[in-house]
Parts: C-alpha cells; structure tokens; sequence
C-alpha cells in the first residue's frame, strides 16, 4: 500500500516534470518573453559591471543575497549554541596522530597564497567569475587548512563574531542608505565608473567585499566550533 | 564539438560511477571520498558547460568544506556502520 501511494506521487512528479522539459523545444529560444535581455543590456550600459552574474544577485536581486547571508548566519549561530555547552569542558582539542613536519610547512607556505586568493576572488567579484560568497569559503578554506596541519593554532571567536557582525550590519546600512538616496532599498546610488575597471560597479563590489568577510568568518567559526567538539 | 560531448560524457560517467561507490561502500570513510571526487566530477561540468561562478562555489563548497565537515564527524563517531564490515576489512 505504502509502496503504492509512493510510486503514485513520484509518477505524478515524474509526469509534470517530464512536461516542463519536453513543452519547448530542444534548442528553441525559450526566453524570448523573459528578462534575459533587460539583465544582458543593462548590466553594461547602466551598471557598468562585467560580471552578469554578479550585478543580478547583487543589486537586481539584493535582497535575496541579504536573505541568504541571514540564512546562514542563523545556522552558524544554532550550530554554536548546540555545541558551546560540551566546549565549556574541554577547551583542548583531542588529536589521533600530530601532522608530520612536511604537512605543517606545506600548510604554512600555501596559507597566505590561498587567503590572497579568496581576497582577489571576493574584490573581483564585479569583473570575473566569483565573489562574496565563493572568495569567503576559499578564505575558510585556508584557515581549516591551517587548524587541522597545526593542533595549538586558536582563532579568537569574539574577533569573528564582531567581523560577522559588522559586515551583516554594514551590509544593511549600504541597503538604507539605496533607500535614502536612490529611492528603494539596496539601490545602486554610488557612481558606477568605467566598464572593466576595478573601482566600477557602484556598491557591487562594497557589498560582495563585506559579503566576503561575513562569510568567512562564519565558516572559520563554523569549523573551529566542530573540530573542537569531542566525540 | 565532438571533443566537447566527449568530455561532458566522461565527466558524467566518472560522476555516476562515484556515487554508486558511494552508496554501496560499507567503509564510510572512502564513501565520504567518492562523494569529493563527484563534487569534483560536478565541478568540471560547471566548467565545461560554461558557469564558471558555480564552478567556483562547488569547488570551495562541495569538494573541500563538505568532505572536511563529514571526515570530521567520522572522526568523531564511527567509520563503519556494523561490526560485521570492520571485521570482513581486516
């Protein structure tokens, strides 16, 4: 019966989902009525930004990238109250076996070189393919690299939650200050500048550089509270 | 074209193939690997179909964060699910 009503459900999905890719067809220019082209032509000619993507999830779509930054900020924070009374006992992490020395200075030369990527990443965000969201997990990256080659490398969490902090809130400040100076929340209301240089885009690149650091420091902290969790 | 197909192919084959690994090896550590290698199998798909944004994002996210979190979290529970695996391993 159970396995019925299962089979049911997943052929009435199956069937609408078959209609939504078979309706156009292959190859047919689907979005003829869409806002492909609102995006395409006015990511040059009034943003100034090189990078599509970029300016949708940024400014067209700012809010949503607000909504996702939250959405992540509260799961860190629930991933930190769950774990934070079992981290009162212990404070020492517990190692199976000691990176050998080849490890450690590994970590140690490629660690700057993969901060100075994810910087790059997250302040090029406008220009080339990534941002925020992509230069903070590679910056994350760089710090779990460093904690599980070295056992005493401590990262202060009040310092991490007050970057977390600052930029969220910064981030929401630049968002007033759209709404006061150019009408709507999140609106692009520094000068956009010259297509392809650095300093373009408007607010794009302030807001993907506090992006960065929000996310970045959420996942450092994220890591630090579960490596120092004891099984 | 062709060069393109075939490597859009290869990369879906290596992306099958790992996660039917994943699903039926009893050592959860490597199961944890085969799920790596199909960030990375994803990754090159991303690449060649031209996203390179969520290329980039699977990259950190899928093939370095995930994989560390879960090897983590077997380090601090069990590697395998039954007693009968560990002991047909050794």
């Amino acid at each position: 019966m159970k396995k019925a009503i299962v089979i049911f459900f997943l052929a009435v999905f199956g069937y609408f989902m078959a209609i939504t890719f078979l309706s156009p067809e292959f190859e047919a220019d689907r979005n003829r009525n869409g806002v492909k082209d609102f995006y395409l032509e006015k990511t040059v000619s009034d943003l100034k930004t090189a990078n599509t993507v970029t300016a949708i999830v940024v400014n067209f779509r700012g809010f949503d990238t607000l909504g996702e930054v939250t959405v992540l900020f509260l799961a860190a924070t629930a991933l930190g109250s769950i774990l934070f009374k079992k981290r009162h006992h212990i404070g020492e992490r517990t190692v199976l076996y000691p990176a050998s020395t080849i490890v450690g200075s590994g970590a140690k030369l490629i660690f700057p070189a993969i901060i100075l990527l994810g910087a790059y990443v997250f302040i090029h965000g406008h220009l080339t393919p990534g941002g925020g969201f992509q230069g903070g997990t590679i910056i994350a990256t760089g710090f779990l690299l460093m904690l599980i080659s070295y056992r005493n490398f401590s990262i202060s969490h009040n310092i991490l939650s007050v970057i977390e902090s600052l930029a969220g809130i910064l981030f929401v400040v630049f968002g007033f200050m759209g709404l006061i100076y150019g009408g709507s929340f999140l609106e692009n209301f520094m000068g956009t500048g010259i297509l392809n240089d650095l300093f373009s885009g408007g607010v794009i690149p302030v807001i993907y550089i506090l992006v960065g650091f929000k996310v970045a420091a959420e996942l450092t902290g994220l890591i630090y509270t579960i490596l120092h969790e004891k099984g | 074209m062709e060069y393109l197909l075939f490597t859009i192919g290869f990369l879906l084959l290596v992306l099958i193939g790992a996660a039917l690994y994943a699903v039926y090896q009893k050592d959860l550590l490597y199961a944890v690997i085969a799920t790596g290698v199909i960030s990375l199998a994803l990754t090159g798909l991303f690449l060649v179909l031209q996203a390179p944004d969520v290329a980039l994002t699977e990259a950190a996210i899928g093939v370095a964060l995930t994989t560390i979190i879960f090897i983590i979290t077997i380090r601090n529970t069990v590697r395998f699910e039954d007693e009968k695996d560990k002991k047909m391993k050794h």
